[in-house]
């Protein structure tokens, strides 16, 4: 089974973990003025990438904290785990 | 003794169904995608619009994608009037499909059963069929006892992990084998004259304001009057290159089968609650689907947990299963959308249609499918089955939502 490294726990098996789907998806500034477009983007809309991706990730059997990761959709590799609270990381 | 011929004892190669062209430098219509849709769209564009300068552009081989790799359960039971509208149409075109095709496609009509696990489940389920019945499809809220008398060999006492509650019962509903269908409709396409072309990927398009002129592919650019977007898992990967936003996820979907055996198994089971479903394909072998791997992924393999437990859920359902011996299982990539329902006609592009967002569950849409993209683009107006279905319904906020009917598997 795939490890996935949690940024708090270490390296942990991957049914202990929740997935989130697309990372850095900010809810709007001024959701008073948004339109029905772009709420339509926000609510609906995600980025499908092949290949590396930013996305959100739970160890929901363990810490229980979100995270974030850079990960290969076609080799499903991570590349690297960060904590929310980071900027996404520039990768090569 | 001079060498044999290595093969000399063969039995001859049985006719080609279809030839490999060289791509020409011009379509009228260009499908991108070779799998099911893409050759049902093929093949009713030339047989019920008489539209033969098209060609089908296919990245692998014919039918290699979800075509080749779906567990082919055919049903119309779903719950709202637009997808009863386009399954149910598909399913008296399955009806008739051997026919049309002239080839055996193994359909088979042996009912589906949808079982209930809990009074959530129970509800949903009986209005699903009476909504069901208003719609014309045949369907029936069954009892344990009955569920048993329909597929005896499923688990329907009282003291299991999630007891079996009912089902609703669709006896229209069934099976057919995949790869028949994909080349009965192959054959039918190339003997209209329409050009199907593999090895050859759509890697750009060639745009002109509101249009796309033609297609970029690793054989060579293709002008095209219409293209037509079938390419399902791999629908994002298109649409980035036309910078068009679709909302769909691709996701690795897994099925297995057993080795073969004795036929126990008459009709085809499916559960949502516990993530399995279940038919006996005509060889003998148990074939079973489980849900999609929770990860946007593209690589057509998924992770050993899931395998691990849809065959726990399959072997408590099933008793009898616990003896069977796992074969293969192999993986697609499916393009799930946020209301459970595809996501078709059209799309920024004048000229562009998308046909997408089937995920689980558009194997049974095939020939529906096919005939109204046929339609969509012979009249380049949406086909009424389709119009509900359109790209604007997620800002319009009129979404067909089919989580209930479709869930786990469609
Ligand atoms: C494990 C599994 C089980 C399933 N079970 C069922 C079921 O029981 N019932 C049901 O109704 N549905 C089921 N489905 C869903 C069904 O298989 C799909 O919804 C349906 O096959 C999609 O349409 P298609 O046949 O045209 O797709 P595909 O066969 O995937 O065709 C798309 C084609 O586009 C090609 N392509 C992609 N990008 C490009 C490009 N750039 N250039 C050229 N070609 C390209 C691909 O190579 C592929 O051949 C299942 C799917 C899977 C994976
Ligand atoms: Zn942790």
């Amino acid at each position: 089974m795939q490890l996935i490294e949690c940024p708090w726990c270490g390296p942990r098996e991957e049914v202990e973990f929740h997935y989130g789907g697309q990372a850095h998806v900010p809810y709007p500034d001024n959701p008073a003025e948004v339109s029905d477009e772009e709420w339509a983007h926000y609510v609906f809309f995600r980025d499908n990438t092949k290949g590396r991706f930013a996305e959100r990730w739970n160890h929901t059997a363990g810490c229980r904290r979100w995270f974030n990761a850079i990960r290969d959709t076609a080799t499903y590799r991570f590349e690297r785990v960060y904590r929310l609270d980071g900027p996404k990381p520039v990768t090569p | 003794m001079s060498p044999r011929t290595p093969g000399a004892d063969l039995p001859e190669h049985p006719d080609f169904l279809w030839r490999n062209p060289e791509p020409k430098r011009s379509y009228d219509v260009v499908i991108v995608g070779g799998g099911g849709h893409g050759l049902a769209t093929a093949h009713y564009l030339a047989k019920n619009h008489g539209i033969t300068n098209v060609a089908v552009l296919e990245k692998g081989w014919l039918a290699g994608g979800n075509m080749a790799r779906n567990t082919t359960i055919i049903r119309s039971n779903y719950l709202w009037d637009e997808s009863s509208a386009i399954y149910e149409q598909a399913l008296k075109l399955w009806e008739g499909l051997e026919e049309d095709l002239g080839y055996p496609i193994l359909f088979s009509q042996r009912g589906v059963l949808n079982l209930a696990h809990t009074l959530q489940d129970v509800r949903d389920s009986v209005r699903r069929v009476e909504a069901n019945k208003l719609n014309g499809v045949d369907a029936e809220w069954l009892e344990p006892d009955e569920v048993r008398k329909v597929c005896p060999i499923v688990n329907t006492s009282a003291d299991i992990r999630y007891p079996v509650l009912g089902a609703t019962y669709q006896p229209r509903a069934g099976i057919a084998k995949h790869d028949y269908v994909a080349w009965g409709f192959a054959r039918r396409a190339y003997e209209a004259g329409i050009d199907l072309i593999q090895d050859c990927e759509v890697t750009g398009f060639a745009t002109d304001g509101n249009r796309v002129s033609g297609v970029q592919t690793t054989r060579g650019t293709i002008a095209a009057g219409t293209v037509a977007l079938c390419a399902a898992g791999h629908t994002s990967v298109l649409t980035d290159m036309l910078g068009i936003r679709v909302p769909v996820q691709s996701h690795p979907l897994q099925a297995l089968v057993s080795e073969l055996l004795e036929p126990v198994h008459p009709t085809v089971v499916m559960s949502n609650a516990v993530h399995v479903y279940v038919s006996q394909a005509h060889k003998g072998e148990l074939v079973m689907g489980a849900g999609v791997d929770s990860y946007n992924g593209y690589g057509q393999r998924g992770a050993f947990h899931i395998i691990e437990r849809q065959m726990a859920a399959a072997v408590e359902l099933f008793p009898v299963f616990a003896r069977a011996h796992l074969l293969r299982t192999w993986a697609g990539i499916v393009d799930t959308s946020p209301d459970a329902s595809p996501i078709v006609g059209r799309t920024p592009y004048d000229n562009v249609y998308l046909n997408c967002g089937w995920g689980t569950g558009g194997f049974k849409a095939t020939p529906g499918i096919g005939w109204a993209l046929a339609h969509t683009i012979a009249h380049d107006e949406p086909h009424a089955n389709v119009a509900p279905f359109s790209l604007d319904r997620f800002v319009t906020g009129a979404l067909v939502d089919e989580h209930g009917a479709a869930a786990v598997a469609h």
